[in-house]
């Protein structure tokens, strides 16, 4: 093509005179090293053809108004435009953070859902029922500290002043209680682990 | 085999936008046309 011969500052000419063509040859002569500047600077590829296009944009509406006055240098005056792209780019992502998934990173290395998975959610209800049971297996005096305690939340004064008995009584009631749960769970080897 | 374990470059030469960015471009710029009257000026796009 005899365009591609013709230096910067004639083809823009040409294009401000209305040949069409004379963008496509500017455009196809330093695309590679605009989108390479580009994607230097962001690392993905389809933010960098956004810049890219919205560079282009403003140098076509820049051309078309006849604001141009840098002739003989295109190239660096395109660069600098889409250099401004792309600190505004950072501006507005360092307000609103946005994750693009790419091969070298994973949306799911940032994001997790902390909730329990179906099989930890029955592991973890299968563990209740069993604990249920060997409380049932305690003493009463036990099981009923025991039980105020863990499951209804209540300070040892108000398990003593419900229960009739001292504080030091109640306290001693729940040692025992868990003393004798482990001793279970020991002897049978029970897994209460989720 | 000796292996290069420097880090690869992000940039090959070879990168280049994609073609439909590069014809949406030529066609905007075919269809954009822009008018100034005194110190105003008026974007006109052809369908």
């Amino acid at each position: 093509m005899a365009n591609t011969q013709l230096p910067d500052a004639l083809l823009v000419q040409d294009y401000v005179a209305g040949n069409e063509d004379a963008l496509a040859s500017l455009i196809k002569r330093h695309e590679s090293k605009i989108y390479g500047f580009i994607y230097s600077k962001i690392s993905d590829r389809d933010t960098s053809n956004d810049i890219f296009q919205d560079t282009f944009i403003k140098v076509i509406r820049t051309l078309k108004s006849n604001s141009y006055n840098e002739e003989g240098k295109f190239l660096p005056w395109v660069m600098r435009i889409s250099h401004n792209l792309i600190v505004d780019h950072y501006r507005k992502n360092k307000k609103m953070p946005m994750f693009r998934e790419t091969e070298e990173f994973s949306i799911f290395s940032i994001m997790s859902d902390d909730s329990l998975t179906i099989e930890n959610k029955i592991i973890s209800e299968q563990v209740e029922m069993d604990l249920k049971k060997l409380i049932e297996e305690l003493p009463i005096d036990q099981k009923e500290v025991l039980v105020m305690r863990m499951y209804q939340d209540m300070s040892f004064k108000e398990i003593s002043e419900t229960t009739g008995v001292s504080i030091n009584t109640a306290l001693g009631r729940m040692r025992y209680a868990l003393m004798n749960l482990r001793k279970v769970i020991d002897k049978h080897q029970i897994v209460l682990t989720n | 085999m000796a292996k290069i374990y420097s880090k690869k470059s992000l940039v090959t030469k070879k990168m280049k936008p994609e073609k439909e960015i590069v014809s949406f471009l030529l066609n905007y710029s075919k269809a954009l046309s822009i008018i100034k009257i005194e110190d105003k000026s008026f974007e006109i796009i052809a369908n």
